[in-house]
């Protein structure tokens, strides 16, 4: 924890991200002295402002999970496994077995997103684990080495998963999936019934019915981005808040951590579940 | 915490990243399980098949024994019969044959008897004639008497 900085502007700090944007005057970031400043500098972009930080990680840890997968995937040997072998294929049965446990019916696409989506969010949230501070100042390091700006005024938030824009792009693609697979397999008409004979099925109840079920639909992806988002948003506040409690972060930090484990285990595999179970009724012709 | 133009990158690159996947990552990793899986069955199954096998040429070795043995003790037996027999018969034949040695040697004893029985009556008769002879020499005449030495000698 920085000297002059009080514990707002420290916990602000680390819960900003590093922006970018083209403005009139050429490519921006956002950094500066003070926060205020930090996030006028992309007002005028509006819309299209790039959270680096979370595309950074996000992508670097997708295209780990996707090289550390294709490279066993490439030299897998039918006979007797190798470690990474046997450690990847154990994930891959995981996640297969569940898809088949609850995604009846043929479609190559369901398990292959279910384990993107269990892995890239699983290696995301793991970003949480990282001490809190280590990241934020090694990029301050760097950036000051670099161009020379005071690293205090550099930021950096390292666990792409905190990042809302992060979990409704996945639950917005969830999303699409779902539109797209209720509309190949039910129809146009088959989808509107579904949405308007439902639950009761009367004409008088149409509107009722169309109320419902665009709720229930529409509450999907934003349930599955909230979801996501605020577990692991509190988790990374609570580390932060442990970060400002001086010597007695060393007690606390470690049983938070050890808790921790388990939530970014859950996260990742609610959000994988539920994204199968979403398709799964997305299928399902009534 | 402001919902901008990140979402539309990551957007594109979850679906990037779940194409790939999809493409290049589930399909070798999910046909080397299976193909395992595969061979794992059949290897079971095969174990499985010559553990009947096995069980089935057990129990054949076993049959075959119990059947050899049987055969044995059968032969055993009649072997033993046969034995029993040949013994018997021997002794039956050996008894004839003493029979007939004893039989032909009293035969022959009395065969021997007979003609020592003849020749000593012929000494005596030669004996008793010599003797007459000698006695009636002086008094018959050999010659005249003849007949009558010959039907003592008959009698004898």
């Amino acid at each position: 924890m920085a000297a002059e900085q009080t514990t707002q502007e420290y916990i602000l700090h680390h819960l900003t991200n590093a922006t970018m944007c083209m403005t009139d005057d050429g490519l921006k970031f956002s950094h500066g002295k003070e926060l205020e400043h930090a996030s006028t500098v992309c007002q005028e972009a509006g819309f299209w402002v790039w959270n680096i930080d979370t595309m950074g990680w996000s992508i670097a840890l997708g295209v780990l999970f996707l090289w550390l997968f294709r490279r066993v995937a490439k030299s897998a040997t039918t006979g007797v496994p190798g470690k990474t072998q046997a450690f990847i294929e154990i994930v891959v049965e995981f996640v297969n077995t569940n898809v088949r446990d609850t995604f009846h019916g043929r479609n190559n696409l369901i398990a292959p997103l279910g384990l993107t989506i269990f892995v890239w969010v699983f290696l995301m949230n793991l970003m949480d684990l990282v001490p809190v501070d280590l990241l934020p100042w090694a990029a301050g390091q760097i950036a000051n080495a670099a161009t020379g700006v005071d690293p205090h005024n550099v930021y950096m938030k390292v666990v792409p998963t905190t990042d809302l824009n992060l979990t409704l792009a996945l639950a917005l693609g969830v999303f699409f999936l779902i539109l797209f697979y209720s509309i190949k397999v039910k129809g146009v008409g088959g989808f509107i019934k579904e949405l308007t004979m439902q639950p009761f099925n009367h004409w008088s109840m149409i509107p009722v019915n169309f109320i419902l079920e665009t709720v229930t639909l529409l509450a999907r992806p934003f349930s599955l981005a909230l979801r996501l988002f605020g577990n692991l948003y509190a988790g990374e506040l609570i580390f932060i808040l442990i970060a400002t409690l001086g010597l007695w972060q060393l007690p606390l930090h470690f049983p938070w951590a050890v808790f921790h484990i388990l939530v970014i285990v859950l996260q990742a595999f609610i959000f994988m579940m539920l994204t199968v179970v979403y398709l799964s009724l997305a299928h399902e012709d009534h | 915490m402001n919902i901008n133009a990140t979402l539309i990158g990551q957007l594109i690159a979850f679906m990037v990243f779940v194409w790939f996947c999809m493409k290049y990552v589930w399909p070798p990793l999910l046909a080397a399980i299976e193909e395992r899986q595969k061979k794992i069955a059949d290897g079971l199954e095969a174990s499985e098949r010559a553990e009947k096998d096995l069980e089935l040429a057990q129990q054949k070795a076993t049959e075959q024994l119990k059947e050899a043995k049987a055969q044995a003790a059968e032969i055993i037996e009649q072997a033993k019969k046969r034995a029993n027999q040949l013994v018997d018969e021997e002794t039956q034949k050996g008894h004839a044959e003493r029979e007939k040695i004893i039989a032909s040697g009293y035969a022959e004893i009395e065969a021997e008897r007979n003609r020592a029985k003849e020749e000593l009556r012929k000494h005596v008769a030669a004996l008793a004639v010599a003797g007459a002879q000698q006695i009636l020499q002086r008094e018959i005449d050999a010659q005249a008497h003849n007949d009558i030495v010959a039907k003592l000698v008959a009698e004898l």
